[in-house]
């Protein structure tokens, strides 16, 4: 049997030398829904770009019905079949939906465009797939999240689409509308279309794929029936089993709380709850680590923590003072300190330099100040330790953090944080696209400040050994909740860490009370 | 003056003077589908306004006068988008640049041409687009006198308000132009091409600019004066900012601005301190109406969230989780 779509050595290196996909090998066959599946940074994302136009490739081949071609735009990527529902939408939201549809092959009468034939060409089309219930006059502003899912779909079938990537298609629909989708989808197979199916939900993916190809740091680690597999043998095979560097973990003594959340609650733009009812509490001394797939709600949790972000409902109290309302400044007065997620725009003013970077925070503090003027001479030797300390590799003092190397910059901010004098610390994604050297150096002053220093830290990290190895406690969040808490790190490893992170095991109030 | 002919009078001052704005709020209109500010609204007038002076003069033609001026207008629609577009400039700041440019330009190819830095009059037999009486209506009393007897150009600026409704909500390109205003990747994902449908707004701008610029040059007065337009670009911006891309709002907001123009003309005959407040209206105007809109928004979202909170904490009291 001849493959509809099929991949052959693909390798993408973007340009800063990072190899997004590496010889990855899948075919997709007619009539088949084929899960794709890793980890963020997995390279599932690009992989798809690749196969929509949307990224150019250095090696290998893509062939449709057998035949080699190379998907220039999207544009191009239609023509040769490949349609593509984007986990955003591609709608215009005042257009009505058949406009949507024949947006781009417009049908036109007499130099107007013809309303009346965009809406029998739709229902048409509509009706071939049985899209039932779909109104095509109605504005897609108008209509729920589900129609408009099903409007992408059809846009891309009136356009000959035979293969339908999906990212992540359930990640914006209700139950009810997922159970929609998939019988739409399995009426779509019948007809003979095929389906590139991403999800981190392996529950879904049992239920309605075929087969599954699974991504582990941009490498294909090879295509499954689904039949022989079973959610835990695929998330092993997505998480894989890497040697964990441990460091020495030592018995310390804990104290009061720093920190303390109580029903937090935090709504975003959508109306959807980011945040829905988190309690935890993180004592001096103590490292709690927050585990959780991309969009579960940790950076919503985080700027509420941090204050730069509101929250509807609920505390945050640090250092037996209400986060609401404070100025940062006053936090930080407070005891916290802050490595935000993205360092080049949150962490540090890259056209400044690293001197005024390190003391951005205690500048007005009289050990630097000479009356109304700076006090140079004490802010140079204080920055200079600094850079011995933490191993800064710049010029000097005044030299433009931008310059720096990724590593380098974090080291400015983590030096400017850790020599605060905080009490709590707040670490999202410290080590996140970080040389060795330096993850190493992070995730050691993080262990040796909580345990020598007292300090309680709360890290945010998608990397699980960094949390396995740094962490005292772990709790996991998804969607929203904290569904597990492990409090015995020698219990719990990244297979069962993943389960609860992808939804598929979740703990009971009770089982998380005893852990804590 | 008995008062039927000066409440006469001031109605045809109010729609002589609201016509160029009209035209800029329309220019505005256009690319503000296709998702840009038209900031060069004004250039583009004051460019076609002399453009029209020099074609009508040269030529003695009033329709190659105003073709000359559309042109014009275009030119520099073409000019912003390329550079926006194709150069990826700022596009604000292009289009104060473009301003700038055109004043000065204009005033030195016065001054090229006449030798006087400040007017054509009397040194270029330029033409005026005639006025017309409308029949039957010219004689209904006050009616007539309000609507009948304007120029051509006055007639058309309505005509426009219309034929750019037709061409946002009923064309193929009316409709392309919408998507790209709303979701250029959703365009884009379809093959239409964002910047290809910019330059087309831009351009079309530039057209409907260029008959409010000819308007000034050939109707409003028969000369050209250097910095004629004098704001009215902007105020049409204004206009076309409260109607949100919505030709009729647009055409009656420059009504409402071309009113408190006319106000203040009658008054700077008795009250000039007042006459210069209400020329100000249209900008206090612009900024209250914007305030108010985006405090609606905020309001809106507020709601919302709010809404959600309280169905979570009804949740959380059923559960008995509250701790």
């Amino acid at each position: 049997m001849s493959s509809l779509l099929r991949v052959e050595h693909l390798t993408k290196v973007y340009s800063n030398g990072f190899v997004a996909n590496k010889d990855i090998n899948f075919a997709v066959e007619p009539s088949e829904i084929h899960a794709l599946v890793g980890e963020n940074g997995a390279g599932k994302t690009t992989l798809m770009r690749i196969l929509f136009g949307m990224e150019d490739f250095q090696g290998g081949s893509i062939y449709i019905q057998e035949k080699p071609i190379v998907p220039k735009s999207p544009l191009d990527a239609i023509g040769h079949g490949i349609g593509m529902i984007h986990q955003h939408f591609m709608l215009v939201p005042s257009l009505s939906v058949a406009e949507n549809i024949v947006l781009g092959m417009e049908p036109v009468k007499g130099g107007f465009f013809d309303y009346e034939e965009a809406v029998r060409a739709t229902e048409e089309t509509a009706k071939k797939y049985r899209f039932d219930d779909l109104n095509v006059r109605s504005k897609v502003a108008d209509i729920s999240v589900g129609s408009m899912q099903k409007v992408e779909i059809l846009k891309a079938l009136f356009r000959g689409a035979k293969v339908l990537i999906m990212d992540e298609p359930t990640a914006v629909l209700t139950p009810q509308e997922t159970r929609e989708l998939f019988e739409q989808l399995r009426r779509l197979k019948e007809q003979g279309h095929s389906i590139i199916f991403i999800s981190h939900k392996l529950e879904e993916i049992m239920e309605l794929c075929d087969r599954v190809t699974i991504l582990r740091k941009g490498e294909c680690l090879g295509t499954y029936d689904i039949q022989d597999m079973t959610q835990e043998s695929i998330s092993r095979l997505m998480i894989g089993r890497d040697v964990e560097l441990k460091f020495a973990r030592e018995t310390h003594d804990t104290g009061n709380d720093v920190l303390k959340v109580q029903n937090l609650i935090v709504v975003g733009d959508d109306g959807k709850r980011k945040v829905d009812n988190v309690s935890f509490h993180v004592q001096r001394g103590e490292v709690v680590g927050i585990a959780g797939v991309e969009g579960s709600g940790q950076s919503q949790l985080a700027s509420a923590i941090a204050g730069s972000g509101e929250y509807h409902y609920g505390s945050v109290v640090l250092n037996d003072l209400e986060v609401s309302g404070q100025s940062v400044r006053s936090m930080r007065e407070k005891g916290m300190a802050y490595i935000p997620e993205d360092r080049m725009k949150d962490g540090a003013t890259v056209n400044q330099s690293v001197r005024d970077n390190i003391i951005a925070d205690r500048y007005y503090d009289p050990k630097f100040r000479k009356g109304i003027f700076l006090n140079r001479k004490a802010i140079d030797e204080f920055v200079n330790r600094c850079i011995k300390d933490f191993e800064i590799a710049c010029d000097d003092a005044d030299q433009p953090v931008r310059m720096l190397s990724g590593g380098n910059i974090q080291k400015v901010v983590v030096a400017r944080e850790f020599t605060s004098g905080c009490n709590f610390i707040l670490a999202e994604q410290p080590t996140r696209g970080i040389d060795v050297g330096t993850t190493e150096m992070i995730r050691r002053r993080i262990i040796s400040m909580s345990h020598e220093n007292q300090v309680g830290t709360l890290l945010i990290s998608a990397d699980l050994n960094e949390l396995l190895e740094v962490s005292d406690r772990i709790l996991v969040m998804y969607k929203g909740k904290i569904t597990a808490s492990f409090r015995n790190m020698e219990e719990v490893n990244e297979e069962i860490l993943g389960e609860y992170m992808l939804g598929v095991k979740k703990m009971s109030e009770e089982e998380m009370e005893g852990q804590a | 003056m008995n008062l039927i002919d000066a409440i006469g009078s001031f109605g045809f001052s109010i729609l002589r003077l609201s016509t160029p704005i009209i035209f800029a709020a329309l220019a505005c209109t256009v690319t503000k589908k296709a998702g840009l500010l038209n900031m060069s609204v004004e250039g583009m007038m004051l460019t076609a306004a002399l453009a029209g002076v020099l074609v009508s003069a040269v030529t003695q033609s009033v329709i190659l006068g105003i073709l000359g001026a559309v042109a014009a207008g275009c030119a520099v629609g073409l000019i912003v988008s390329t550079v926006n577009l194709v150069g990826k400039s700022e596009l604000y700041l292009t289009c104060i640049a473009m301003n700038l440019i055109a004043t000065g330009g204009t005033t030195f190819a016065l001054y090229m041409i006449t030798g006087t830095k400040g007017t054509t009059f009397s040194y270029l037999p330029s033409l005026a687009v005639p006025n017309i009486d409308i029949p039957l209506i010219k004689d209904i009393p006050l009616l007539g006198r309000i609507v009948s007897g304007h120029s051509v150009l006055t007639y058309l600026a309505f005509l426009t308000a219309l034929l750019t409704w037709v061409l946002i909500f009923k064309t193929r390109l009316g409709l392309r132009l919408r998507s790209v205003g709303e979701n250029a990747n959703a365009a884009q994902s379809v093959g239409v091409s964002v910047t290809r449908i910019q330059t087309y707004a831009y351009i079309i701008a530039g057209a409907i600019g260029g008959l409010g610029g000819a308007f000034m040059s050939m109707s409003y007065v028969s000369w050209f004066s250097r910095e004629m337009v004098a704001g009215r670009g902007f105020i049409g911006l204004s206009a076309n900012n409260i109607a949100n891309g919505n030709p009729f709002i647009a055409l009656l907001f420059s009504i409402i601005f071309g009113s408190a123009d006319a106000t203040s003309n009658v008054l700077q005959l008795t009250d000039a301190g007042m006459a210069y407040f209400i020329k100000m209206l249209p900008y206090v105007i612009t900024i209250v109406s914007m305030v108010i809109m985006s405090l609606l928004e905020i309001n809106r979202r507020k709601k919302m969230k709010q809404q959600v909170v309280a169905k979570a904490i009804a949740e959380l009291h059923l559960e008995g989780k509250d701790h």
